[in-house]
């Protein structure tokens, strides 16, 4: 079964800078602004077009703006491509930024039950995991902290442990698999397996390309918002990794003659 | 200028503390979706939320700051009226709704036009200046009463003050606070709706 469909999918978004001039900008050069507004734009991904079936566990990989995390914005809905289409069946679950979606002044406890909230869970269904995600969290001493009192690693703990337990049926992780210590790492690799074991389908951008060759079955490379490779790791990974040092031979010697 | 009221604190508190409400709603509006762009960027969920959450919060500060009214009004040598118990929940209803759907307007606004913030404090103070808060509707010259009625939250603020000082209701005023605030709550989603399927393109 598809549950994520990408045909043929442009996204662009209006440069920066003519938004940032704000109200007086447009006030005082309407015209101006809205040309600008309407011409200036930065193509993210250009005519994009792959299946994900369920179950699949798929890593992103690319440069720097090649359009990796425009691609999870639009699978989690968040945002709305301008040409093509992006269908996604089943229920998404971001794992979100360190610190994203808690409150520093309420306590642990009532961060969990916030974030699965808004992660899409009920009252009663986040209260049915509570114990659950406590016991994964490993933070029974500091729940009725406030989260502020917390580590950047305990902060990424807690919000690991909701995420795992969203029963989710797609999972988008953006470049977040090193949290916590090494215990706590083994930890989520385990739940990862337990996930793909279940047919969750993960969909994972990283810059480690270890970690996308060891976890995924299929890797995407994107260039430039464009798909450059789509395939198997090993043979994707080698040519992109091939690209990125011819890349950076060019970049050197152009250095190297100014 | 000379303020002469009796009872000058009693008199200013009942107005500014509902003042307060709708002024730190809005003004910590531009910053409501810009301060949670990672959300924005990540978690599909109705966005107003963010705004509600700030407007309630703010309002549940208002309800706790009633008891203080009460006390100076139990100094000053008055009681309270049975009618606050109806009319209360009335007046805040229509300033939720008020002021909700200003925060939205301005919250999403902002996120398009960056340098809204600056006009927002701006006009807080301005409109504060102009709704009888600090001074009473009397001392209005005649020829300058109809600016009171262009002002969309005289007589809203008005409401309150006659109430807690009086604990009576104009209903002609509670009418108008209402159609303000119902339309200040139609242009505020209204815009939300246009732009929130944008907000994450542009935080």
């Amino acid at each position: 079964m598809i549950v994520v469909r990408f045909e043929h999918v442009s996204k662009s978004y209006p440069k920066y800078h003519q938004i940032l001039t704000g109200l007086k900008a447009s006030l005082l050069h309407p015209s101006e602004t809205l040309r600008a507004f309407k011409r200036e734009r930065f193509l993210a991904l250009d005519d994009v077009s792959f299946d994900i079936a369920q179950g699949e566990t798929v890593g992103v990989i690319g440069p720097n703006g090649s359009g990796k995390s425009t691609t999870l914005a639009l699978i989690a809905g968040v945002l709305r491509p301008q040409v093509g289409k992006v269908e996604v069946a089943g229920r998404v679950a971001p794992l979100l930024e360190l610190g994203a979606g808690f409150h520093p002044e309420l306590t642990g406890r009532e961060n969990i039950l916030l974030n699965g909230i808004l992660l899409g869970l009920t009252r009663q269904e986040v209260f049915a995991r509570m114990d659950e995600i406590i016991a994964f969290s490993e933070l029974e001493s500091f729940l009725d902290q406030p989260l502020r009192t917390y580590s950047s690693g305990m902060m990424a703990r807690l919000g690991f442990s909701v995420a795992a337990h969203l029963d989710p049926e797609i999972l988008l992780i953006d470049e977040i698999l090193a949290v916590g210590d090494l215990h706590f790492q083994t930890k989520c690799l385990e739940k990862f397996d337990e996930f793909k074991k279940r047919q969750v389908t993960i969909i994972l951008v990283s810059h480690s390309l270890g970690d996308v060759r060891s976890f995924c079955h299929r890797v995407i490379w994107l260039k430039d918002g464009k798909l450059a490779a789509d395939g198997e790791p090993g043979f994707v990974i080698s040519r992109y990794e091939e690209a990125m040092a011819w890349g950076t031979v060019q970049s050197t010697r152009g250095y190297g003659r100014s | 200028m000379r303020v002469e009221i009796p009872q000058y604190s009693l008199f200013l508190i009942a107005g500014l503390f509902p003042w307060q409400w709708l002024s730190n709603s809005t003004s910590a509006a531009p910053n409501i979706f810009l301060s949670n762009a990672t959300l924005l960027k990540k978690v599909r969920f109705p966005r107003n939320i963010l705004v509600a959450s700030t407007v309630l919060n703010d309002g549940v500060h208002f309800l706790v700051s009633i008891p203080v009214i009460l006390g100076f009004l139990l100094a000053y040598g008055f009681t309270p009226s049975w009618s606050w118990l109806i009319a209360i929940p009335l007046l805040v209803l229509a300033q939720f709704m008020m002021v909700y759907g200003l925060a939205l307007a301005i919250a999403s606004l902002n996120l398009f036009f960056r340098d809204l913030e600056r006009l927002t404090v701006l006009l807080i103070t301005f409109v504060f200046f102009l709704t009888p808060i600090i001074y009473s509707e009397g001392m209005i010259p005649a020829r300058y009463q109809m600016l009171l009625d262009l002002n969309p939250v005289a007589p809203l603020i008005l409401s309150w003050r006659q109430l807690f000082l009086s604990g009576s209701i104009t209903w002609s005023l509670v009418a108008s606070s209402y159609t303000y605030a119902l339309v200040a709550l139609g242009v505020g989603s209204l815009i939300y709706r246009k732009l929130s399927w944008k907000f994450a393109e542009v935080v």
